[in-house]
């Protein structure tokens, strides 16, 4: 007999560490658990809810919860995925997200959820907020029309590259990502292309200039698998050093 | 017993869009001939009938910029039993909705006023030509719409797909592939 710790997912056996969250444990084993702001690489955030599932009955988000033996979790249910779909569409509708004209596309998380869980409409009103983008920085384009409040930009610059480059500001509705400088610019501060910051948008937020489009439509990430088939280019990693400031 | 199924009848238009779903609608190649077993067209490009009368389903491409494009949705909501979104723009306003944050007055002023090409012709005005709206509307924001079925285009595997769907009564279910925003 093994002593290997278990839980059960949708009815499958799940082996975990201890100390490994419902999320890690699941994405070791193969299986995908629909996420924005979770990142192998960082601690787990637990805000925008995707990943919540039901432990037990109650639910709670699989990203922070620890595992532990014998939990009965669910995930992918009509439910669930009913809940999922409609957290999906609040976020499109809140943005200006316009897959066609959007270099991310293809390599977008959030695209890539509205179709793993079939997302044919916004649904919703849209609100077609006005959202100037920032292309002061010579390496670096941000469009924060397609901002999710993730948070992974703010979560690398601080606890990796030691900048504080990027900040949310405003709250509620109002809430949004800033950059922290007098004016307001990402010229004006020590961001660069180089930075952690730069690579873990899951939307096309943070942009590489002059690389958009490069990988042609049939080869992107997204292209040939779902999301929920690719359980495996998230599965935990150890944190990225801290940077010398 | 084997008396022949009557028809669907089909209405197809585009509003603020740019036809590219019309053209990907006639990418089905060689299917059209087995569609038209199946379905007779009603107003369409097409058929190029102006008004449309009571259809089984009803095909809007382009969301909604001005005061025609309204009437024509409202026309399509009024005698189709399904009325069907079909890509980016009918979705979610696609590419003239990205004309939302700006104000409609500026961008007429700088298209027809200040900017060099059409600048000293004055905006049209003209009784003819129907009102532009404050913003670009997806559909499902004017009527209410049963279907959605995304893409810039939707591939014309995808439109073929969605319609075989519905006409056999199934609701249609775009797998991997089928599914893009783009």
């Amino acid at each position: 007999m093994s002593d290997q710790k278990t839980f059960l997912l949708d009815g499958r056996e799940i082996p975990f560490e201890p100390g490994q969250t419902v999320m890690q444990a699941a994405l070791t084993a193969g299986v995908f658990i629909p996420h924005l702001c979770y990142h192998p690489e960082f601690r787990p955030h637990g805000s925008c809810k995707l990943c919540t599932v039901k432990i037990n009955g109650r639910p709670a988000t699989s990203c922070t919860m620890p595992a532990q033996a014998g939990m009965e979790v669910e995930s992918d249910t009509a439910e669930i995925r009913d809940k999922r779909r409609a957290l999906v569409q609040m976020l499109l509708v809140e943005g200006n997200h316009f897959c066609p004209s959007c270099e991310k596309s293809g390599h977008c998380k959030l695209q890539a959820l509205g179709y793993a869980l079939g997302v044919m409409t916004p649904h919703f009103t849209h609100f077609f907020p006005d959202r100037p983008v920032d292309a002061s920085h010579p390496e670096v384009l941000l469009d924060f029309n397609r901002c999710i409040l993730c948070e992974l930009c703010i979560r690398a610059s601080s606890e990796v590259d030691g900048k504080n480059v990027f900040a949310l500001s405003g709250r509620g509705l109002k809430k949004h990502l800033i950059v922290n400088a007098e004016s307001g610019r990402l010229a004006d501060t020590d961001f660069q292309a180089t930075d952690k910051a730069a690579q873990v948008c899951p939307v096309g937020v943070i942009l590489a200039k002059r690389k958009g489009f490069a990988v042609p439509i049939g080869q992107r990430p997204f292209d040939a698998s779902p999301i929920s088939a690719q359980a495996e280019r998230y599965k935990p990693v150890a944190p990225a050093p801290k940077k010398e400031a | 017993m084997n008396a022949p199924k009557r028809k669907l009848r089909v209405a197809t238009t585009s509003l603020a869009g740019c036809f590219g779903c019309h053209m990907s609608f006639l990418d089905i190649d060689e299917r059209i001939l087995q569609l038209v077993e199946l379905v007779e067209f009603d107003r369409s490009p097409i058929t190029d009938i102006k008004h449309c009368g009571p259809c089984d389903l009803g095909i809007i491409e382009g969301g909604v910029c001005n005061a025609e494009n309204v009437h024509v949705l409202r026309e399509f909501r009024k005698n189709c039993k399904i009325l069907v979104a079909m890509g980016a723009c009918a979705v979610n306003g696609g590419l003239p909705a990205q004309r939302n944050h700006l104000d409609l007055r500026d961008i007429l002023e700088e298209v027809y006023h200040t900017e060099p090409g059409l600048s000293g012709g004055g905006i049209p005005n003209d009784p003819e030509l129907p009102l532009p709206l404050d913003k670009v509307h997806p559909i499902h924001e004017v009527v209410k719409v049963d279907y959605f079925l995304p893409g810039c285009p939707p591939p014309a595997d995808a439109i073929w797909k969605f319609l075989t769907d519905l006409i056999a009564g199934r609701t249609p279910v775009m797998g991997h592939g089928l599914l893009h925003y783009d």
